[in-house]
């Protein structure tokens, strides 16, 4: 626990104004330079779609894109993201039509409970963006940083292999087996 | 099988049900309804929602696993700028707890605290730092009582006790049944064998932590927003600890992001909250850091277990014997209804003609043990599933046959008084052992490969409610729009399981028209029928019943108009493709928008309502209470296991799993509870584990999800999944429960592949790589080729209760 000084210091801590890119939009925020991404995100931004499971960087649920790239938000300074560009969940769907990611997660009851959700949906996007036909192997590596406790990650799989496909302009269909058994 | 159609086109008119047994929405795969809205970032946990003015929490914790307060100064937290209120146990003096028998909660801990974690003060500040902050000021002086680390530390200090109300010492409670006559079932066996075996504590691990936002307003109310299961059980617990009247609380338990029993108890964060809104004025809010989800646990109960069977040469069961020692942590919980789970459902899956339990849950400084997906049946299943496999490789049958042979009947009443309904288990078995070629690769694969098969069974629904009253265990109500729209309202609480798109099929298929038709609101104390929540696998059958018979009486109600107004009979109207028509004229007929107007007309404002208690079950003893239910499952699976005989590393490439299900309401969503469950048991199995520093001071081990191992992407394994329908009279549409029984037989079915791969015994969850080797030595060595407990502590069992089974021509009573 922090002493009174700490929590003097804390108190003190100056105010930072930072300029973002978030889903495409210039944003200002006023915030704590120990700020993170995600409490920016979620607190200063109301973009609340992130989530967060542990907040040290252990279950993935914050994951978002930086430059393409996902991250661990809650372990990403706000500072270090300045002039770089975030995408959430949020950016995801192009207007009122869900991203194939999206849709295929709806399809094939790839989201239960729907909280990793967000991260698994911007960590699959970012493999897609590398690999537009990636192996069960290579699906199985990408999202290895993704905790999910609800699906067993198996329709997560064949929702990314699904939306993979459309994506490809293949007329893809869900297996028979995946929605009922074999 | 299931049935395999096609995902309908929304525009599809369908044909009569009533003729055709086919359903229009019923077993057909589609998404969930409120899928959309989770995958776009715009569904709301209790952590997304903000109000103006808003406080955040935060608890002081104890850092002693067992002392008295000698003293709470919060002076210095309170002159801390930004602080608004702080709280401590003499604030919240009523206790609480989930069953009417273990009140034995503090919201705040106001003389003892239990375990490392207990909260003993609550600030409420502008931010979470400063709350934060804030309970760094706060001074707590404790003495040190002395410290019960184990079920073996409780069975020889019976002083001081953790709780005056313990059955005896610190056995929180303690049970003794017996049904028929154990010694003849015995003197009757070919083999008699005993095992013991030991299954540790786990937890749920969901993906969202805790978090509640409280906010109570000047005309005297009080608003929750939580992350719960239950909450009609937390609206009591509210009620009581607040001392405010129920009719002035409103719960509202939005979607949890996961569940799996963690929330389903009633929390002290829950309590505070709500109390600190009621102090400040203003709404209050807390979300847990994972560490305190960890100390909220209420996971699975470590329980050792001796099992001593007897069989016949051809593998009948003549007679068991059961005990089960849980480590039930600092409170009561769920824990006596996880005790007597540990001795109930062992009859509902093979016939067992005599039977006896014993079983003791200790009181013990560590976070509380609950409910987890599978509840008190888990680690017994795993102990009489591998006892079995060990019996039958003494009888020398194969396992898959052994079981086949004694599958409990369909509509059985078991030894222990619990009515048996369908039984799919022997499709299931079928399944599995041709999906994985068991009979061409059992026992004839490599060394360091092998395959190992098991079962379960599990209820759909408790038979009886947490508070034993004569009223409903679900209901429905249904409003209907003159615009063609349907909504229904239900207390029931979807915690990612689709309980809400339960409630759109069910009503989508009575009233003729589409699951997207129907708005469906939930899990609101002020605007729904209650509902008891989403805990023992009741949601489906339980509200599919309410809402049927709701949507059944609209459907009346509808249907007597709209044959008045089409001169047609109302028993010859069908409902379907957004249409009321004549059957034998099907041009004859209302849109159902028209038909609501004409019903309406008639009737007044439309809507209805619907309720659904279990039927009641034939046991009347003391403990007859657990166990009972409308319907059980059934499953059966075989593992796959490869086994590094090197470091005893245990990688699994693939399950086969059979679940009955009775009818699905959506297969989809059913695949997606059985692979889930297959994957809860794989952890469980493997890697997960609760575990304590006992020699400096019982804090946990590991509470964070980086060293509290569950199953990534990249240990998970293969699902091989058979849906098996068997309608079942009680279940709406005949569907049965899939969200606990499918994680049952994993654990065992992958132990017993262990031994066909390497010939080594692990009797010990979780099957971790140390404890595989150290068989895999002992038995290089010549020793017991064994990993497991090998002792159970002294108990002084209270006198039984006897009870004379159905075939002693018993009364279910005595």
């Amino acid at each position: 626990m922090p002493d009174d000084d700490l929590i003097q210091l804390t108190n003190s801590v100056a105010r930072v104004r930072g300029t973002f890119r978030v889903n495409g939009e210039a944003r200002e925020a006023l915030y704590k330079p120990h700020t993170t991404l995600l409490e920016l995100l979620r607190e200063d931004f109301q973009l609340t779609g992130t989530k967060h499971g542990c907040e040290l960087g252990e279950c993935g649920a914050c994951t978002v894109l930086v430059d393409g790239v996902p991250v661990l938000s809650c372990l990403v300074l706000a500072q270090a993201v300045e002039g770089q560009e975030v995408s959430t969940v949020e950016g995801m769907a192009d207007g009122p039509t869900l991203h194939p990611l999206q849709q295929a997660f709806v399809e094939l009851g790839a989201a239960q409970c729907g909280y990793c959700t967000p991260g698994v949906l911007l960590a699959a996007e970012a493999l897609l963006e590398d690999n537009a036909a990636p192996t069960r192997d290579d699906i199985k590596l990408a999202l290895s940083g993704n905790l999910c406790r609800c699906t067993g990650y198996i329709k997560i799989y064949e929702a990314i292999e699904l939306a993979a496909a459309r994506i490809r302009g293949e007329n893809a269909e869900p297996r028979n087996e995946t929605l009922y058994g074999y | 099988m299931a049935t395999r159609k096609k995902p309908l086109d929304p525009g599809f008119r369908r044909g009569d049900d009533r003729m055709n047994p086919t359903y229009a929405v019923i077993g057909t795969a589609r998404p969930k309804t409120d899928a959309p809205g989770k995958v776009a970032g715009q569904t709301l946990f209790a952590d997304d929602i903000v109000l103006p003015r808003m406080l955040w929490c935060k608890l002081l914790r104890s850092t002693q696993a067992h002392a008295r307060i000698v003293s709470i100064d919060t002076a210095r937290a309170l002159a801390l700028p930004g602080v608004e209120a702080v709280l401590t146990g003499a604030d919240l003096p009523i206790p609480f707890g989930i069953l009417p028998v273990s009140q034995d909660e503090h919201a705040l801990c106001p003389d003892v605290v239990r375990f490392v974690g207990d909260p003993v003060a609550a600030v409420a500040a502008v931010d979470e730092e400063t709350a934060l902050a804030a309970c760094g000021l706060i001074d707590v002086v404790y003495e040190p009582l002395p410290v019960i680390g184990s079920v073996d530390d409780a069975a020889v200090t019976p002083a001081p006790q953790l709780h005056g109300y313990a059955d005896e010492g610190n056995w929180h409670k303690l049970v003794h049944l017996q049904f028929g006559e154990l010694d003849e079932g015995f003197q009757r066996a070919d083999l008699v064998r005993e095992d013991l075996f030991l299954y540790e504590g786990n937890t749920h691990l969901p993906m969202e932590q805790h978090a509640s936002i409280a906010h109570a307003t000047p005309d005297g109310r009080v608003t929750i927003w939580s992350s719960t299961q239950t909450p009609h059980y937390l609206h009591r617990a509210l009620s009581k600890v607040l001392d405010f009247s129920p009719a002035r609380i409103r719960v509202i338990a939005t979607p949890n992001g996961g569940g799996f029993g963690g929330k389903s108890d009633p929390f002290n964060h829950e309590i505070v909250v709500a109390k600190l809104s009621l102090v400040t004025g203003r709404p209050v809010k807390i979300g847990l850091t994972r560490e305190e989800v960890f100390y909220c646990h209420r996971g699975r109960h470590q329980a050792l277990m001796k099992i001593r069977t007897g069989v016949t040469k051809d593998g009948a069961i003549t007679a068991m014997d059961f005990e089960s020692y849980l480590d039930g942590g600092a409170y009561g919980s769920y824990g006596v209804a996880s005790l007597y789970y540990t001795g109930a459902l062992q009859t509902v899956t093979y016939d067992v003609p005599t039977y006896r339990f014993r079983g003791a849950r200790a009181f013990t400084n560590k976070p509380p043990g609950g409910p987890k997906r599978g509840h008190g049946t888990t680690q017994p299943r795993f102990a009489v599933e591998v006892h079995l496999d060990k019996i039958a490789e003494e009888l020398k049958m194969d396992p898959a046959e052994l079981r086949l042979r004694h599958i409990v009947k369909p509509n059985a009443v078991t030894a222990n008084w619990l009515q048996v309904g369908t039984v799919g288990l022997e499709a299931c078995i079928h399944k599995v052992v041709e999906g994985s070629s068991w009979k061409e690769r059992f026992r004839k694969l490599p060394y360091g490969r092998g395959l190992g098969l098991a079962c379960s069974s599990y209820i759909t629904g408790a038979g009886l409610p947490i508070y034993w009253n004569d009223m409903p265990h679900s209901g429905a109500q249904i409003k209907c729009d003159r615009g063609g729209g349907v909504t229904i309202f239900c207390g029931s609480t979807d915690i990612g399981q689709g309980s809400e798109s339960v409630l759109a099929y069910v009503t989508a298929e009575v009233l003729g028209i589409e699951p997207a038709d129907i708005k469906v609101v939930t899990a609101d104390t002020d605007l729904t029928p209650v509902d008891l929540g989403s805990y023992s696998s009741r949601v489906t059958l339980m509200t599919g019943q309410a809402a049927m018979q709701a949507a059944s009486r609209v459907r009346d109600l509808i249907a007597s108009a709209v044959a008045t107004k089409l001169d047609v009979p109302a028993d010859r109207l069908v409902f379907g493709g957004r249409r009321v028509f004549d059957a034998q004229e099907p041009d004859t007929g209302l849109t159902f928008r028209e038909a609501i107007g004409v019903a309406e007309a008639k009737h007044g404002t439309l809507g209805a309502v619907g309720s659904y208690t279990p039927p009641r079950s034939p046991g009347r003893y003391r403990g007859a209470g657990v166990g009972p239910s409308a319907a059980y499952s059934y499953s059966a699976a075989v593992a796959e296991v490869e086994v590094d005989p090197d470091t005893g590393i245990v990688r699994v490439p693939t399950i086969w799993i059979g679940h009955d299900i009775g009818q699905c309401i959506n297969p989809a969503l059913v695949m997606g509870q059985v692979e889930g469950g297959v994957y809860m048991g794989l952890g469980e199995a493997l890697m997960e584990e609760m575990a304590y520093r006992e020699k400096l001071g019982l804090v946990h081990k590991w509470p964070s999800m980086l060293e509290y191992k569950s199953p990534t992407t990249m240990e998970m394994c293969d699902v091989i999944t058979y849906l098996i329908e068997d309608p079942d009279p009680n279940g709406p549409f005949g569907a049965k429960e899939a969200g606990q029984g499918p994680l049952n037989p994993v654990m065992p079915a992958i132990a017993n592949a262990i031994y066909d791969a390497v010939g080594v015994r692990i009797d010990e969850v979780p099957m971790s790589a140390p404890k595989v080797l150290k068989a895999i030595q002992a038995k290089a060595k010549g020793k017991d080729p064994r990993y497991g407990p090998t002792g159970t502590p002294g108990v002084t069992w209270p006198e039984r209760t006897y009870v004379r089974t159905p075939a002693q021509g018993g009364n279910g009573r005595d």
